[in-house]
C-alpha cells in the first residue's frame, strides 16, 4: 500500500506515543502551516474545518480581538431584544481543536516570501494562506464623515462589539418623537438585507418604548433584499406608507448620503436634501478588508477575485480568500455563505497540501431576518460551481419566504433564526 | 408499509420537478452548466450551519438529524422537495439536491453517531408519557423511540422538543401526511388523552438522555 502524508503522519502519531519522538519529523520535515488572516465567520470555520479533515496540519489564527461578536444577531442587541453578551463568542473552541490563535494584527501577507507580517512585528511563515479580512469601511466616500465621526455621533454598526453599544445606547437616550436616520449603502455591501432588519427592529423598539418617533432609511439603492417581504410587514406593523408610518424608506440615486456633518447631526442626500436625525446610523460604501487591499490581492472593483472551486486568489498564487470580502459568483455576503466557503476552501487547502486532487464544491446560504419579534423572513440558495467557474444557483432551488405565508409559518422561521443562530455559532467556533 | 404510498407520491412529484426544471434550463438562455459529483461529506457540512456540525444540532427547533435511517432521511427530502411534506424552508433547499445527491447526505447523516438533546422535563409528566408511549407508539418507535440499527422509523428519544411540537402541528393540521398505522395510532392517543396526553409523550421522549 502507498502511504499517504496523512497515514504516515498517524502512524508516526502512534510512533511517538512509544517513545520514537522525532525521527519521522526529520525524515519529512515539519507539519505544513496554514496561517489564517483573521478570526471571523469563514476564518474560523476554515480553522476548524482543515483541523478535522487533517489534524497534522498546524493552523495558525491571527486575530487582534480576544473576542468575537458575531454581526448576525446584533440587530437584535440593538433593538434591545438580546444583551449584548449573547452574540459574543470565544475563541476557547478553536484552541481544543488544535487551532493556534495568535493576538495580533495582520498588516501584510507576502505572496513570494510566503509569510504574514503582523503589527507586533511577528513573520508567520505558511505554506498556504487564508486571508479573510471581512470589510473596509469607505468612510470617506461620504464627505464629512470619518472613522472617528463613526465612534461618535454617527456610528455604523456595521461591525459587531463596541459599535453595538454604542447605536443601542444612543437609541435608549434618544428622546421620544426623536427620527432615526440609516443610512444603506450601495451594493455590494455585507449583509444585504441587514439594513432592513434593523430598521424593523428598531422600529419595534420604538413602537413599543417612543411611539412618537420614527426611522428614514435613505438608501443608495433603488431595489433591496427580501424587499417584498419587509415592505409587506412593514405595512403590517409600523403603518408603511400611511401618514402616521412608523418607519419610511426612501431608496435610489437621489437618495444616496453623499455628506454628513456630525455636529449638527444632518446628513444631505444626492438630491440636496438634507435630513437631520437624533440618531444617525450610516452604513458607509464598503470593499474588501484593509488588508486585501494592501497585499494585493483585491482587483479595481475593491473585492478580491478567486479561482471559485478552490478560493485561491488569481491575483496571488498559495493565498486564498473567503468571505464576505470575496467575489463568489451569486452567492450573497452573508454569515452562512462565510460559514459554507470557509469548509470548501478547508478541503481544498487540505487537499492541496496533500497533493490530492480537489473535490467538487457545494455551497449554501441560509439567512432569516426578524421584522417583529414573532415575525421572521428567510432567503436560502443552494449553489454550485458553473462550468464558466462561477458560483451559480441550482435552477429551481431556493429563493425567500412565500409572500402568503401565515402568521404561523412566520412564527416558526422566529424559532429556525434562534436555532440558526445556535447551530452556526456551534459549528464556527465549538 | 403505508409509507410506501407516500414514498410513490414523493418519487412522482420529484420526477415532476426534474422535468419542469430540466425545461427552464432549456429556455434560460445564458444558464451556466452546472458542475456536480459533490462527496457526500461536502454535501453534508452544508446542512451545518441549521442542523449543527456532523447533524448534531444544539437546538432547539431544528432537528438532530446524525444518526436518522438513511431511507427516511431519503423520504422526508423527498417529500419536503415535492411539497408533501410541509416545510417553511427545507422545501425552497432540498430542491437544490437531485436524488443521487440525497442518497450521498442519507448514506453521511446516518453514519453519524446520534446523541440526545441536553433539555428540561417534567419527570412526572414523562413518566405518564412512557406508559402512552408503550401503549400507542412502541409497536413501531421500538425501545422508548430509540434509533435501532435497520428500522426506517423517526427518531424521537432524545430529540429536541420544540421540533416535536412543530411535526406534531403539522400532523395535526393533515400538512405532514401520517403513515396509516400511526394515524390510527394517533387518532386512538388523541381522542382519550388529548393534547395533556401528547405533551407527556413529548417529555417522555425529552427525558431520555
Amino acid at each position: 500500500m502507498k502511504m499517504n502524508r496523512r497515514d504516515f503522519v498517524k502512524a508516526a502519531g502512534a510512533a511517538t506515543a512509544v517513545g520514537l519522538v522525532g525521527v519521522p519529523h526529520i525524515a519529512f520535515g515539519a507539519s505544513k502551516k496554514v496561517v489564517i488572516v483573521g478570526g471571523g465567520t469563514s476564518g474560523a470555520t476554515a480553522a476548524k474545518y482543515i483541523k478535522r479533515l487533517d489534524s497534522s496540519i498546524d493552523v495558525t489564527v491571527v486575530e487582534p480581538n480576544e473576542t468575537y461578536y458575531t454581526c448576525y444577531f446584533s440587530n437584535k442587541v440593538i433593538a434591545g431584544i438580546l444583551p449584548i453578551e449573547a452574540i459574543q463568542v470565544s475563541y476557547d473552541g478553536l484552541k481544543a481543536h488544535g487551532v493556534t490563535m495568535v493576538k495580533d494584527k495582520a498588516v501584510a501577507v507576502d505572496a513570494e516570501k510566503k509569510v504574514v507580517k503582523t503589527e507586533g512585528g511577528k513573520e508567520l511563515a505558511y505554506d498556504r494562506c487564508i486571508v479573510a479580512p471581512g470589510i473596509e469601511l469607505l468612510f470617506d466616500k461620504i464627505e464629512g464623515h470619518s472613522a472617528e465621526a463613526a465612534e461618535g455621533a454617527m456610528p455604523h454598526a456595521w461591525k459587531a462589539g463596541d459599535q453595538t453599544r454604542l447605536l443601542r445606547s444612543q437609541l435608549e437616550a434618544m428622546p421620544d418623537g426623536g427620527t432615526v436616520i440609516i443610512a444603506s449603502p450601495p451594493n455590494p455591501f455585507r449583509c444585504p438585507p441587514g439594513p432592513y432588519e434593523r430598521a424593523s427592529l428598531i422600529a419595534h423598539y420604538l413602537k413599543t418604548n417612543k411611539p412618537k418617533s420614527k426611522v428614514i432609511i435613505l438608501d443608495a439603492k433603488s431595489k433591496f433584499s427580501k424587499q417584498g417581504l419587509f415592505v409587506q410587514g412593514w405595512e403590517k406593523f409600523f403603518g408603511f406608507g400611511t401618514d402616521n408610518a412608523l418607519l419610511e424608506w426612501r431608496g435610489g440615486d437621489d437618495h444616496a448620503v453623499v455628506r454628513a456633518d456630525p455636529a449638527t447631526m444632518t446628513v444631505e442626500t444626492a438630491f440636496g436634501e438634507e435630513v437631520k436625525g437624533d440618531v444617525v446610523n450610516i452604513i458607509p460604501p464598503q470593499r474588501a478588508g484593509a488588508i486585501a487591499q494592501a497585499s494585493g490581492l483585491a482587483n479595481e472593483s475593491g473585492w478580491c477575485p478567486v479561482d471559485q472551486k478552490t478560493f485561491e486568489s488569481t491575483l496571488h498564487k498559495g493565498v486564498h480568500v473567503i468571505g464576505d470580502a470575496v467575489i463568489a459568483g451569486s452567492m450573497p455576503k452573508s454569515g452562512y455563505a462565510a460559514n459554507s466557503q470557509g469548509k470548501v476552501c478547508a478541503a481544498a487547502v487540505v487537499a492541496l497540501l496533500n497533493d490530492a486532487e480537489v473535490g467538487v464544491p457545494s455551497y449554501v446560504n441560509t439567512c432569516y431576518s426578524l421584522i417583529e419579534p414573532d415575525w421572521a423572513i428567510s432567503v436560502a440558495g443552494v449553489y454550485k460551481l458553473g462550468a464558466d467557474g462561477k458560483i451559480a444557483d441550482v435552477p429551481g432551488s431556493g429563493g425567500v419566504t412565500p409572500m402568503d405565508a401565515t402568521p404561523e409559518m412566520h412564527k416558526r422561521e422566529v424559532e429556525y433564526a434562534y436555532s440558526w443562530y445556535d447551530n452556526i455559532v456551534s459549528d464556527i467556533f465549538k | 408499509m403505508a409509507y410506501k404510498k407516500m414514498n410513490l407520491a414523493a418519487v412522482a412529484g420529484a420526477v415532476a420537478l426534474c422535468l419542469s426544471t430540466g425545461i427552464q434550463a432549456a429556455d434560460a438562455p445564458a444558464a451556466p452548466e452546472l458542475v456536480s459529483g459533490a462527496s457526500a461529506r461536502m454535501l453534508s457540512e452544508t446542512c451545518a450551519g441549521c442542523h449543527g456540525t456532523d447533524g448534531q444540532s444544539v437546538g432547539p427547533a431544528s432537528p438532530t438529524i446524525a444518526g436518522m435511517n438513511a431511507e427516511y432521511f431519503t423520504e422526508i427530502m423527498q417529500g419536503f422537495r415535492s411539497g408533501e411534506i410541509y416545510s417553511t424552508i427545507m422545501g425552497r433547499i432540498a430542491k437544490g439536491y437531485t436524488d443521487e445527491e440525497i442518497a450521498l447526505m442519507a448514506g453521511f447523516f446516518a453514519g453519524k453517531p446520534f446523541q440526545p438533546a441536553k433539555q428540561k422535563f417534567d419527570e412526572a409528566l414523562a413518566s405518564n408519557g412512557a406508559k402512552l408511549h408503550e401503549k400507542y407508539c412502541d409497536k413501531c418507535h421500538a425501545e422508548g423511540g430509540k434509533v435501532l440499527e435497520g428500522e426506517e422509523y423517526y427518531i424521537l428519544a432524545g430529540q429536541w422538543t420544540p421540533y416535536l411540537e412543530n411535526a406534531i402541528e403539522d400532523f395535526k393540521g393533515e400538512r405532514r401526511p401520517m403513515p396509516k398505522k400511526m394515524a390510527t395510532e394517533f387518532k386512538k392517543l388523541m381522542g382519550k388523552e388529548a393534547d395533556e396526553g401528547l405533551k407527556a409523550l413529548l417529555q417522555y421522549y425529552a427525558s431520555q438522555q
